[in-house]
C-alpha cells in the first residue's frame, strides 16, 4: 500500500474571527502575510521531510478560504518537485471545469513531471459546489466542461506532432501543441476525487485512480463496489492500485497522544463544511431530482454534510469527536497498533485499497507535533501496512 | 399542459382564454404562482405561455445555450402564422428574452410589456445592475423579490416531487442560460434602437432584484416606450399584484398612441 501526506495548509488564525461561512465570503485582511509565510514554509518543511519518511506527497486546492491557504495546488508540487528526490507526487487536484485554460493545465502537469523526472501523479477535480463562486463558472455546465477539458489535455499531453485542432464545446484552440512533453509515457497517472458511485463508474471506465474523501464506514463500500463492477465491464484488469482512501491519522507513543493529534487534526474536519448555505448548491450543479429533494428538507441549499456512524446515526462534522470519528472510519488514531488495527478493518470492510490518503496535518496540530507524528507513522506503521490483505 | 412542436424540438405550452394573442414569456423562478395572473389575462386575452427549454417539463437540446437560442425559438413559433401579430410579454429572464427577440424582427409582435426584465447592462465593470441572487441567503432572495414576501413564500415542504423537480429544472435552466455574463448580453444596449414597437416598462416598485432605477434606464434606452410602476409589489409584480398588471396590459393594449 502506499501512502501519501496531505495538509490543506490551512491558515487557522483567522478562524476564530470567521462566522458562519469559512469560505467564499471572508474578507482577506483576516490573512497576515507575515503569518502566512511562516505557516506556508513550515507546511512546506513537513511535506519535505515526507521525501526521508517515505511518505508521498498530497497537495490539493480550495478558493477564498482559510481552511485551505493552498489555492493553487501546483505551486507546491513545483517547489517541491526540486526538493524532494524519492517520493511521488500528487496534485489531487486540479479542478479543470473551474479553470479557463485546459492548455495552461496540461503544461503545468508537464513541466512538474520533467523537473521531478517523472513522480507526478495529476488529479483532475471536478470541485465541490462552493468553490463555483470563486471561479463564476457555470454550475450548469461543470461536468460537461470538465470532461472535455479532461480529454483535450490529455490528446495534448499525448500528441507530440505538432499542432492539433479543438474546436469543442467549451474551449477552442487552432494550434494546440505542448512544451514540455511529460517525462512519464504516455502520461502522468490520472487521479479524480469521487464521492458518489456514478463518478466512480466514469473513472473506472477510463481507468482512473479513484480519491475516496471523507465518505466513511457507511458511504466508501458502494463506491468502492461501483467502481470494481464498471471496470470488470469495461475490461479493465481490478487492482487496489486504482482506489485510494482518505482518512485523518494521529498516531502517538500512547493511545491518548495518538488521540490528542487526532482531534487537533479535526480541526479540518470541523471547519471544512462551515459555509453559507447559498454558496452549497448551486443551481445546476446536482441533479434536478437532488435539488428538488433539498428544497424539501431545507428549503434551500444543502445543509451541510453529515457523516454517519457504523450503526447508521448521523454524526455532525461541526462537533464530532475522535471516538465518533474513528467509528464512522474517517479517523484512525492511537498506537501504531491501533491504527493498524483501524486500518485493518477497515480495509477488509471496503474490500480493500492500494493507497491511503494519510492527513498527517490538519486544523491546529503545529510544527513539532507534525513531524512527530509522521516520523512515528513512518518508523512503526509504514512498515507493515503492506501486509494487509482482505480477509 | 399542451405541447408544441418547433423544428425538431418539442416543449410544453399553456394556454388559456379567447381574444386576441398574447405571448408571455416567464422568469427564472416562481412559475406556479402565475395562476391568478393567467387567469386574469384570461378574461380578454388568447394566452399562449411556453415554457422555456430546459425549464418545466420541456426538454433542452443541446445546442440550446444562450438566450439567442430561445429568441430564435419564439420567433419562429411567431412566424408559423396562427397566432397572427401578438402581444409580446417577458417577465425578468423572459424580459430579455422578448428584447433579443425585437431587435431581430418586429414583423409578428404588435406590442411590447416587459415586466422588471433583465438582460441590458447599464452600470460600469465594478458596478452591480442586477442582484447576486446566487449569492445572496435565500431569505434575501425573497426579500428582495416580493413586497410581502411573509405572503408570497412558497411551502417547499407541501409540494410534490414533480412540482420541486420543475421548480429544480427552472433554477438549473436559469443558470445555464443566464450565468456569466450574469443575466445580461453586453451587445444588447447598441441595438435598442430596433425595438421599435410600442413598449410598455413595468417595474414593481419594491424590486430588489432589479431596481425602478433600472428600469427607468432600461425604458430611456427603448424608442417608442413609457413607464409605469405598480405599487407594493416587487420584482414579480404580475405575481403579487396580478389585476394592477393585466389592467396596466389592458390600458396599453388599448391606447392608440403612447
Amino acid at each position: 500500500m502506499k501512502i501519501w501526506h496531505f495538509s490543506e495548509m490551512a491558515y487557522h488564525p483567522a478562524w476564530p474571527q470567521l462566522g458562519d461561512s469559512y469560505r467564499v465570503i471572508i474578507p482577506s485582511r483576516l490573512y497576515d502575510p507575515k503569518v502566512g509565510a511562516d505557516l506556508y514554509h513550515r507546511y512546506l518543511n513537513e511535506w519535505a521531510l515526507c521525501d526521508e519518511l517515505g511518505i508521498n506527497i498530497m497537495t490539493n486546492e480550495h478558493h477564498a478560504t482559510a481552511t485551505c491557504a493552498d489555492s493553487v495546488c501546483t505551486i507546491p508540487m513545483a517547489i517541491l518537485a526540486r526538493e524532494t528526490k524519492r517520493v511521488r507526487l500528487l496534485a489531487l487536484g486540479m479542478p479543470i471545469g473551474n479553470r479557463n485554460d485546459p492548455i495552461r493545465v496540461a503544461e503545468e502537469y508537464s513541466m512538474l513531471d520533467v523537473i521531478s523526472r517523472g513522480r507526478i501523479e495529476m488529479g483532475f477535480v471536478k470541485g465541490v459546489p462552493f468553490e463555483i463562486s470563486p471561479a463564476n463558472t457555470n454550475p450548469a455546465e461543470l461536468t460537461e466542461r470538465f470532461w472535455e477539458a479532461h480529454d483535450l489535455i490529455l490528446k495534448a499531453m499525448t500528441s507530440h506532432d505538432g499542432p492539433f485542432n479543438w474546436e469543442g464545446t467549451h474551449f477552442h484552440y487552432r494550434q494546440v501543441n505542448v512544451w514540455p512533453r511529460p517525462w512519464q509515457q504516455p502520461h502522468p497517472p490520472v487521479w479524480m476525487p469521487v464521492g458518489s458511485t456514478g463518478s466512480a463508474m466514469e473513472a473506472a471506465e477510463r481507468g482512473m485512480t479513484i480519491g475516496v474523501l471523507n465518505t466513511g464506514w457507511v458511504r466508501t463500500p458502494p463506491i468502492f463496489e461501483a467502481y470494481r463492477k464498471k471496470a470488470a465491464e469495461a475490461g479493465r484488469p481490478i487492482t487496489q492500485e486504482r482506489l485510494a482512501y482518505m482518512a485523518l491519522i494521529g498516531v502517538g507513543h500512547t493511545r491518548e497522544e495518538g488521540w490528542r493529534r487526532a482531534d487537533q487534526i479535526l480541526g479540518y474536519s470541523r471547519t471544512s463544511g462551515i459555509v453559507a448555505p447559498q454558496f452549497m448548491n448551486p443551481p445546476g450543479y446536482a441533479s434536478p431530482a437532488l435539488s428538488a429533494q433539498a428544497l424539501k428538507t431545507s428549503g434551500g441549499g444543502f445543509r451541510a454534510g453529515r457523516i454517519q456512524s457504523r450503526d447508521g446515526r448521523n454524526i455532525d462534522p461541526r462537533t464530532m469527536s475522535v471516538e465518533d470519528a474513528i467509528d464512522a472510519g474517517l479517523v484512525f488514531a492511537g498506537t501504531p497498533d491501533d491504527v493498524l488495527d483501524q486500518l485493518r478493518a477497515f480495509y477488509d470492510h471496503v474490500g480493500g485499497f492500494g493507497h491511503l490518503l494519510m492527513m498527517g496535518q490538519g486544523g491546529l496540530l503545529d510544527h513539532d507535533e507534525t513531524v512527530a507524528n509522521l516520523t512515528l507513522f513512518s518508523r512503526e506503521v509504514l512498515p507493515r501496512v503492506d501486509n494487509l490483505a482482505v480477509m | 399542459m399542451e405541447r408544441i412542436q418547433i423544428n425538431e424540438l418539442s416543449f410544453e405550452v399553456l394556454t388559456a382564454g379567447d381574444g386576441p394573442p398574447l405571448l408571455f414569456l416567464h422568469g427564472g423562478d416562481y412559475f406556479a404562482q402565475h395562476r391568478e395572473f393567467f387567469d386574469r389575462l384570461a378574461r380578454h386575452w388568447r394566452v399562449v405561455v411556453p415554457r422555456h427549454p430546459g425549464f418545466g417539463n420541456s426538454e433542452r437540446p443541446h445546442g440550446f445555450r444562450t438566450v439567442h437560442d430561445l429568441a430564435y425559438l419564439y420567433l419562429d413559433l411567431l412566424e408559423r402564422g396562427d397566432l397572427g401579430k401578438a402581444t409580446l410579454v417577458g417577465s425578468s429572464f423572459g424580459g430579455w428574452v422578448a428584447l433579443e427577440m425585437c431587435i431581430r424582427c418586429v414583423d409578428r409582435i404588435d406590442r411590447l410589456v416587459l415586466i422588471d426584465s433583465v438582460g441590458v447592462k447599464f452600470g460600469g465593470r465594478e458596478e452591480r445592475d442586477i442582484a447576486d441572487i446566487y449569492a445572496l441567503a435565500s431569505e434575501e432572495v425573497l426579500r428582495r423579490s416580493f413586497f410581502d414576501p411573509a405572503r408570497m413564500a412558497p411551502d417547499y415542504a407541501r409540494l410534490s416531487d414533480d412540482e420541486l423537480t420543475a421548480i429544480a429544472r427552472d433554477r438549473q435552466a436559469t443558470a445555464l442560460y443566464g450565468w456569466r455574463p450574469y443575466m445580461h448580453n453586453p451587445g444588447l444596449r447598441q441595438w435598442l434602437h430596433r425595438v421599435s414597437v410600442p413598449t410598455l416598462v413595468i417595474w414593481g416598485e419594491n424590486d430588489g432584484v432589479v431596481t425602478q432605477d433600472y428600469g427607468h434606464k432600461l425604458c430611456r434606452s427603448l424608442p417608442n416606450s413609457r413607464f409605469e410602476a405598480i405599487r407594493e409589489a416587487g420584482h414579480y409584480p404580475q405575481i403579487e399584484r396580478p389585476d394592477e398588471v393585466a389592467d396596466a396590459i389592458g390600458r396599453f393594449a388599448s391606447a392608440e398612441v403612447l
